[in-house]
Parts: structure tokens; C-alpha cells; sequence
């Protein structure tokens, strides 16, 4: 399995100005911030329930996603990585977690910008290797759980498929008690 | 890139009919072997071109992250997909759809396509075609066999080709249309498409068609080729026909194309286009770009002489049966309707917007019962999930009756009057129901220095504010306003179509106490109606950051100035370019970096403005260089040959033009010598410092730029027609403009010399 979408989403009652984003990811290709070599920004915020802004990496998007109506960080890994599932699936994770726990940081953002720790959202971005279908989800559900497992607790949480049959492989998350993303990076 | 790459062959393979398959399979073998180094690089550029895949910004390895200008290290870092391409830098994926006709399993695919291989946008151009940015060369061939299974190819939509055909978004159901030139558009892509009299041009070739002469939305005029239907009685029948133009074209020098015939027989359209295609293949420019458009093959032959060669061909092409074969079916071409004809019954209470909505982005249809609705798209572009959405509603109102509209919209044809309200509800929950278009918020830009290698400033960046601050006072704007048309060109190349439309914007930059600012030429009076019936000429360039105020003040003296029901070009032809100039002679000014650092930074943008790579010298500061004051009078001189051509002053306009180009190029000499004043020294001066050197060739222009003023300085004393004239103040603008990009990579490069203390 490849090419993991995580998406962490912001705190429903804060409204964050996306434009602020614009000079924070180009700042963050001047300091070389992230992991990936990362290449431009891409403006979207005229797009309703776009991809907001955009950082455009060669192996993965990092983007302020407004999908559904729901404000979020986006990962989306372009490119093929090595390893097992699981690898795979923790590394989509942590870098999300990352790129949120960064962005909260962030003097443009200060306490406008806040993750919640409690809900986040899987999808794979390739249609032929994982179909939106029951085969799919009875092959990811293992792997989920054992990455929520030691996020969240085990049944602290509850996974449900999202989408339709023409979307996306997509799978929520959500749990009753917050994690700190920065304890997940930390451990 | 993808995973699944390989996998998609055999998935698809009873999916694609076999040409194409086969033709997506040499391509992808192409792509393995320019990969192992065993094509030339050029040779695989303009293949991957005829297939769509385009460069992007960025991808010859560096960029300038507002500080320094950085390598960016691509995991193949010899591979390259073209000269100066490197081979895992991100590309654009163009999507050619003819006429903009699409059905609700298209929009689904290039949903997925756009997802999967891009950033999860699809990008609606000009020209009625889709574009998907940051997509890997590898990617392409899987990407392709997905849009071929449903019909959709991406062959010659770049290169040397005949790029898409685009027509009318309403032909079939337009109120004033002579008859319905779909299927004549149809026939014509299918019958050039891959025609071996196509594959052979030294550029690009565009043809359009319109259903009639006097609206705007087949563009006809602005084409190198364009048709007009028309009938004529013959013989107590009639006859359908094409109005046909040849040789127009927008870039850096526009032409108006002319009249080719007054009524080609509608059987004789496909072998007449394959005379000038064979005609344009054989004797247009080949080696020099910049004069290989077949505007320029006509203006050279002239028309007589044009018309004579293309007939002589047509007389002498092998019959083939394709020529007629889509006329037996013509008659019967009809989109059908999903719902019967109804009438919209409209409660106590309309939705919120809805008013507002219909009055802009409905078209009562001339099928009684039934309109055609525009989802007006900021910037074209739309999400995978809305063009899912918009696949949904396009089932559920209409027979999957869409299409794409060169002001880079979308439109559904044959909704039935009476529904309106629930589509509007519907397109509302997936964020398509904006109002406003067709209006002066329907914002036309090209991608500019988002994703183009060639942007000099935000196209988009500045369409997008635009569209912000006109949304924000749109409720209380005045109809004369409301109704102009905006279009913004990140550069020269006019792909943003900024002179067919009443303000028009394009991409420059000037020099500033050693810092580049972002600016746009502003012109003003072009004409979207009438196929395109004139083009804006350029008033001058307003620092980036001012052209809202600019926008605001021209609109604001419109409504002043204009008298009852005068248009904004006949208002702008009443008062004259130089009352238009003065108009905005204030808003030129730059203030200094220290005073508004922010003009020195582009819209939708926060690094420090470059075309390049620019450094500061210690001479930064408010010290304006003579040449800057000379560059800035020629500028004057060029806009002054303007006003003589506008009051049929031919000999003066071409005299002042010539005249400003000559000063600009005495400046420029004069940074190397002592400027001399002879015409014949300045012009052997500017060929030994700046044409020889290639100092002054444009980075992706090449000489095109000096060659204008050298040609003008060698025909300086023959007679010259009023279209000629024009095009010389066209050239001059140009010029002076390459002179201060000359200026600013020679400051550059002295300041890079200079320790940065
Ligand atoms: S007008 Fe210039 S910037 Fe815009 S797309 Fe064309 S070449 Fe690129």
C-alpha cells in the first residue's frame, strides 16, 4: 500500500486567516523546515472547500484542506516510500503531526491555529491499490489500529469508512479523550 | 509517482479504443527511453509536448526563496525531459476538450485524474481545455490511459499542433446563432487530429468557431483560424456556410484576422483547412519562433497571394471521403433535454442569492422552457470533489449537457426552466452557485507565475483580489460597471486574452532603487463583443499593488464621464488614449522601498520580487538612474505614436514609434559609451554591446525583441500601411520594455559583482 492521506483537523470553533500561511511555508522552504525538499506554495483560497494554501513538496502536499467544510492540515504522500504498511502509515501520520504541531508554533497563527487531538482522518490517494470497498477496509483496519492503538489507547477510539464507492479510500478516526500530537512525535 | 502505474494498462485495456491504446503505449516507451538518456532531449520535449505534458515553473532546478536563489535538488538530478527540464520536476498535464463538450463520467474521471496526479484542482484555460499542475512525467502515460477510457485524449494539446477547437459553450441553443456549429467543430477536431498535413508546423495553430458575428463567445477574430456560420439562399434552398478568417492572433504582437471568404460551402471547410494547414506547414517560419504564427506567414505573402496558394493546394489534394461524411449526420446533431420544457414558478420565497444568481448566470435558451446555467469558477478552477458534485447535478437536471467556456467556466445546457430553484440549491451546497458571471467579477487569468516558466507578475494573485474587493461592493456597483470584462495576462503572451476585453492587465516589472517591482501594463478599450472585434492598446504600467486603485479609478471616471448608455470602449475611443493616460499618470509612481516595502512584494506572494536572480547593491536607496528617466520619456514617445495613429496620423505614428525605440536604444548604449546621436552609430552601438553579446535577448524571446527595432531602423523610410503602424507601436512597447529587463539583469549582474557590505 502507498500514497497515505492523513488529514488532523483544526479546532471547529477557531476561524484562522489561511493567508497567514502564505509567508509561514515560504519561510519554511527558506529554512528547509520539513523533511521533504520542498518546492513553492500554491494559493487556492478562492477555491471554497479547496486545499486553501498549499505547500508543494516533490514527495508529499502539505495543504490548509477545506474539504466538507472542515479546516484541516492535509498530508498527502506523492511519491513511493519503502517499508511495511504500517511504516508507511506511521510515517504519513507523523508527518502531519509535524507539520501541525509546526504550524501551531507558528507567531502568524499564535492561538488561532490549534489541532484537535481527538479526531483525524486516512485515505489512500489511489484508487486501483486501495478501492473504496469492504476488501480494502478489512486489509487497512488491522493497520489502523495498530497505529491508534498506541495514539489513543486501544477501544479508546472508533474507525468508520467515509465516501463513496467513487472516492477515495477514506476512514475516520475520532476518540473521546485528546491526544498531544506533540507526545505522539516525542514517543 | 505512482505505485500503481503499471497496473493500469491491463486494467483499462479493453476500455481504450486501440489507436489511442497504442498511441499511449509508444508514449510511454518513450518515456523509458528518454529516462535511460537513449532519445534527444529536444526530441522528447516536443513529443511530450504533442501529448499534453508541459513544463512548470521551477523546473530547471532553481528558485529564488525571497532571500537567495536555490538549487532544488530532484532525487534524478541528471535526467532531464527537455533542455533546461529536469526530469522529476513537477509538470503540467494539459487535457484537450474539444468545443468544451463533456459528459458527467468525464467530469468523474478528470476528478480522479486531478486527485490522484495533481493537487486535487482541475484548472479550466482559455481555450475550453482542462489543465492539471505539479504532475510527474511518469504519471502521464497511466493519467492518459484513464481519460482515453472515457474518451477524453490529451494528443496535441501543446506543441506544434492544432490546439483544441473551441466554439461557442452555447452553440445549439443560442438566441441569435445562424445555425449549430458543433458538429462542424467536431468533424474538424476529429479530422486534423494527428492529420499527417498537421504534424509539420513551426507553431501552434488555433482555430475557433462562433455561431454568429456579433456576440462574443467564439472569439473568431482573435484565431488562426476562424469560422462564422453563415447562410446564403441558392437556388430556393439554403445553404450553410462559414465566414472564414485567417491569421489572428493575440502574443506579443496581435493581429485581427482577416477575411479569408465571405461563404465557404460547408463541405469545403475540412479540405480548405487542410489546404492552409499544408500551405502554413510548407512555408511558415521554421527556425524563428517568434514569427512562425500563420499571421505572420499572411502578412508576409499578403492575402491575395495567400488565398492563391491555399486554393491552388485545395485543387490539388487527394480526395478523402472524410470531407463529407459528418454532413450526413449534421441534420440530425440535436442535444436532448432530460425534463419536458417548464416554466420557473417562483414562491414567496426564493433561496438566498438566488435572484442575484439568476440574473447573472442564467441564459434563457431559444428552446422555449429551457436556459443554460454558468457555474462561474473563480480563477477556473474546481476541486475534485465539486467536479464529483457538479457530475451529480449534471445527471440529475440535465442529459450530462456540459461544457467548458473559454472565460474558464462551466456550463449545463437544457435545464428545464421550471427546476431552477432546486439546481440552484443543489450547486449551492457544493459551492458552485457564485453569481456574477459573465460580469466584471468573472475575472479571466492565465496562470502567470504560479505555474508558468514565462510569468513575470501574479496573474492570478491579482484576479484573485480583484475578485475579493469587486465581490465586496458587487451589490451596490452600477449595471455600466458591473458588465465590463476583466482579463489578466501574467506576461506579453496574452494567454490570459487581456486585449479582448474592456481592462486589460499583463505582467511587467520595473527597477527601483535596485529592486524589482511587479507591475502590469494596463490597456484599456479591447473589444470581447463581436468575436473579438478590437483589441485594447497599452496606456501604461501601474506598480502591482496599485491596480485595484487603478481599477477603481478608471471604472469611477467611467461612470462620471460617460454619456447615456455609452459603452466603456465607445468611452474610452470619445475621450482619447492620452485623457485615458492621465487617468492613472499618478498611480505610475513607485514609493520606495523603505517607505512601502510591500509594492516590492507580489500579490498572493510574501519573498522579495524577482525576475530572477536579483541582489541589492550597496546603491540601494532612492537614487533614480538617468536611464530610468530615459526608458520612462520613451515609453511617452511610444504612447504619443499611439495618439498620432489614433487621429489617422499613419507617417507620424510609425515615425514616433521608431523614434521611441531609437531613444531607448541610445539609453542602453549609453551605459557602455558615449551615446552617440547618428541613428546609424546608435543602431552599430546597440549591435556590438547588446545584439551581438545577446546581452538584451530576452530569456525566453531570444533576439525576437532587438530584431523589432533593428528592422524598424532599416525600413525607417519606407511607406506603411495604418496596420502595419499599429503593429509598430506594438513592437516599440516591447522593446522598451525588453530595454528595461536589459537594465534590470545588468544591475543585477553588477550588483552580484559588488561585495554586499
Ligand atoms: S501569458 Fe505569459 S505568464 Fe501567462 S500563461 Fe501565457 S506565457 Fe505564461
Amino acid at each position: 500500500m502507498q500514497h497515505f492521506r492523513v488529514k488532523f483537523f483544526v479546532q471547529p470553533d477557531l476561524r484562522p486567516d489561511l493567508g497567514a500561511a502564505i509567508p509561514v511555508f515560504h519561510r519554511w522552504i527558506q529554512e528547509s523546515r520539513l523533511e521533504e525538499m520542498l518546492i513553492d506554495v500554491a494559493d487556492y483560497r478562492h477555491v471554497p472547500g479547496g486545499p486553501g494554501v498549499l505547500l508543494v513538496a516533490h514527495d508529499a502536499f502539505y495543504s490548509l484542506d477545506q474539504a466538507e467544510d472542515r479546516l484541516g492540515l492535509l498530508y498527502t504522500r506523492r511519491t513511493e516510500l519503502e517499508g511495511s504498511t504500517q511504516e508507511k502509515l506511521r510515517h504519513a501520520f507523523a508527518a502531519a503531526a509535524r507539520a501541525c504541531a509546526e504550524l501551531e508554533k507558528e507567531p502568524e497563527f499564535a492561538g488561532h491555529l490549534v489541532f484537535s487531538g481527538a479526531e483525524c482522518e486516512f485515505s489512500v490517494n489511489d484508487r486501483l491499490l486501495a478501492p473504496n470497498t469492504e476488501e480494502t477496509w478489512n486489509l487497512l483496519r488491522p493497520e489502523l489500529h495498530a497505529l491508534l492503538d498506541s495514539v489513543w489507547g486501544a477501544g479508546s477510539y472508533r474507525l468508520a469508512r467515509a465516501g463513496e464507492a467513487r472516492d477515495v479510500f477514506r476512514v475516520s478516526a475520532q476518540c473521546e479523550t485528546p491526544a498531544n500530537l506533540n507526545l505522539f512525535l516525542a514517543g | 509517482m505512482k505505485a500503481s502505474n503499471p497496473l493500469w494498462k491491463d486494467r483499462l485495456q479493453h476500455q481504450i479504443p486501440p489507436d489511442l491504446g497504442s498511441e499511449i503505449d509508444i508514449f510511454e516507451h518513450e518515456v523509458q527511453l528518454r529516462k535511460q538518456g537513449k532519445i534527444d532531449e529536444k526530441v522528447f520535449a516536443e513529443t511530450r509536448l504533442r501529448r499534453g505534458a508541459y513544463g512548470q515553473r521551477y523546473d530547471n532546478g532553481h528558485r529564488h526563496d525571497g532571500v537567495t536563489e536555490r538549487t532544488l535538488t530532484y532525487p534524478a538530478t541528471e535526467a532531464t525531459k527537455g533542455p533546461n527540464t529536469l526530469w522529476d520536476a513537477p509538470g503540467m498535464q494539459r487535457i484537450k476538450i474539444p468545443y468544451g463538450g463533456l459528459d458527467a463520467v468525464q467530469l468523474e474521471r478528470l476528478a480522479e485524474v486531478a486527485e490522484e496526479y495533481s493537487d486535487g484542482i482541475a484548472h479550466i484555460t482559455t481555450r475550453q481545455d482542462f489543465q492539471l499542475h505539479f504532475v510527474h512525467i511518469e504519471d502521464t502515460p497511466p493519467l492518459m490511459r484513464r481519460l482515453a477510457a472515457v474518451g477524453i485524449t490529451t494528443r496535441e494539446a501543446c506543441g506544434n499542433s492544432v490546439r483544441n477547437v473551441t466554439a461557442c459553450p452555447v452553440a445549439g441553443v443560442c438566441r441569435t446563432q445562424t445555425f449549430d456549429v458543433t458538429p462542424y467543430a467536431k468533424a474538424l477536431t476529429y479530422f486534423l487530429l494527428g492529420h499527417p498535413d498537421c504534424q509539420d508546423f513551426g507553431r501552434k495553430f488555433k482555430i475557433a468557431f462562433s455561431g454568429c458575428r456579433d456576440e462574443a463567445c467564439g472569439l473568431v477574430r482573435m484565431h488562426d483560424l476562424g469560422a462564422v456560420a453563415v447562410t446564403r439562399e441558392h437556388n430556393g434552398t439554403t445553404e450553410r456556410g462559414f465566414e472564414l478568417y485567417v491569421g489572428g492572433g493575440l502574443g506579443t504582437v496581435p493581429q485581427q484576422a482577416r477575411l479569408f471568404s465571405e461563404f465557404l460551402p460547408e463541405a469545403e471547410l475540412p479540405p480548405i483547412a487542410q489546404a492552409i494547414a499544408r500551405v502554413f506547414a510548407r512555408l511558415g517560419e521554421k527556425k524563428n519562433r517568434n514569427t512562425a504564427r500563420i499571421k505572420f506567414l499572411v502578412s508576409k505573402l499578403g492575402l491575395d497571394e495567400f488565398k492563391r496558394l491555399v486554393m491552388e493546394e485545395r485543387g490539388s489534394l487527394p480526395h478523402d471521403d472524410r470531407w463529407t461524411a459528418f454532413l450526413a449526420d449534421v441534420p440530425n446533431y440535436q442535444e436532448e433535454p432530460l425534463k419536458p420544457p417548464s416554466l420557473l414558478q417562483l414562491g414567496p420565497e426564493a433561496p438566498e442569492g438566488f435572484a442575484e444568481w439568476r440574473r447573472t448566470n442564467v441564459y434563457e435558451q431559444r428552446q422555449t422552457g429551457y436556459v443554460t446555467i454558468t457555474v462561474a469558477l473563480p480563477l477556473g478552477d474546481i476541486t475534485s470533489t465539486q467536479l464529483r458534485q457538479l457530475a451529480n447535478i449534471a445527471r440529475k437536471y440535465v442529459k450530462e449537457t456540459i461544457r467548458t467556456t473559454v472565460e474558464q467556466n462551466i456550463v449545463l445546457r437544457w435545464v428545464s426552466e421550471g427546476d431552477l430553484v432546486d439546481l440552484f440549491n443543489d450547486l449551492k451546497a457544493a459551492h458552485l452557485a457564485q453569481p456574477g458571471a459573465g460580469t466584471i467579477l468573472d475575472i479571466t487569468a492565465c496562470p502567470g507565475t504560479d505555474t508558468c516558466k514565462l510569468g513575470i507578475s501574479s496573474s492570478r494573485g491579482l484576479a484573485a483580489e480583484l475578485r475579493e474587493r469587486l465581490a465586496a461592493t458587487a451589490y451596490e456597483m452600477d449595471e455600466a460597471v458591473r458588465g465590463l470584462h476583466i482579463k489578466v495576462s501574467g506576461c506579453f503572451n496574452s494567454c490570459g486574452q487581456h486585449h479582448a476585453c474592456d481592462l486589460g492587465f499583463y505582467g511587467v516589472s520595473r527597477n527601483k532603487g535596485g529592486y524589482t517591482v511587479p507591475h502590469f501594463q494596463v490597456l484599456l478599450g479591447g473589444q470581447w463583443q463581436n468575436n473579438a472585434g478590437s483589441y485594447g492598446l497599452a496606456i501604461g504600467a501601474v506598480p502591482s499593488k496599485r491596480i485595484p486603485e487603478t481599477v477603481e479609478r478608471i471604472t469611477s471616471r467611467y461612470l462620471e464621464g460617460k454619456s447615456n448608455g455609452e459603452s466603456f470602449h465607445a468611452w474610452t475611443r470619445r475621450i482619447g488614449k492620452a485623457a485615458c493616460k492621465a487617468m492613472i499618470e499618478d498611480l505610475t509612481s513607485i514609493p520606495s522601498h523603505d517607505e512601502n516595502p510591500d509594492f516590492y512584494i507580489d500579490w498572493a506572494d510574501a519573498r522579495k520580487y524577482t525576475i530572477g536572480d536579483i541582489g541589492v547593491g550597496e546603491c540601494a536607496g532612492e537614487v533614480v538612474s538617468p536611464i530610468d528617466f530615459q526608458l520612462a520619456a520613451c515609453e511617452r514617445k511610444a504612447f504619443e505614436a499611439q495618439l498620432a495613429l489614433e487621429k489617422g496620423e499613419v507617417e507620424v505614428a510609425a515615425r514616433t514609434a521608431y523614434e521611441s525605440m531609437l531613444e531607448g536604444a541610445q539609453a542602453l548604449v549609453g551605459l557602455r559609451e558615449t551615446a552617440p546621436s547618428d541613428p546609424d552609430e546608435v543602431v552599430a552601438g546597440f549591435r556590438k554591446h547588446f545584439f551581438d553579446t545577446q546581452l538584451f535577448y530576452d530569456p525566453f524571446a531570444g533576439p525576437k525583441f532587438a530584431q523589432y527595432f533593428l528592422k524598424a531602423h532599416e525600413r525607417r523610410n519606407q511607406t506603411i500601411s495604418a496596420d502595419r503602424a499599429h503593429q509598430l507601436i506594438e513592437e516599440a512597447q516591447l522593446f522598451i520594455e525588453a530595454s528595461h529587463s536589459c537594465h534590470t539583469r545588468m544591475s543585477a549582474q553588477a550588483a552580484k559583482a559588488q561585495p554586499v557590505s
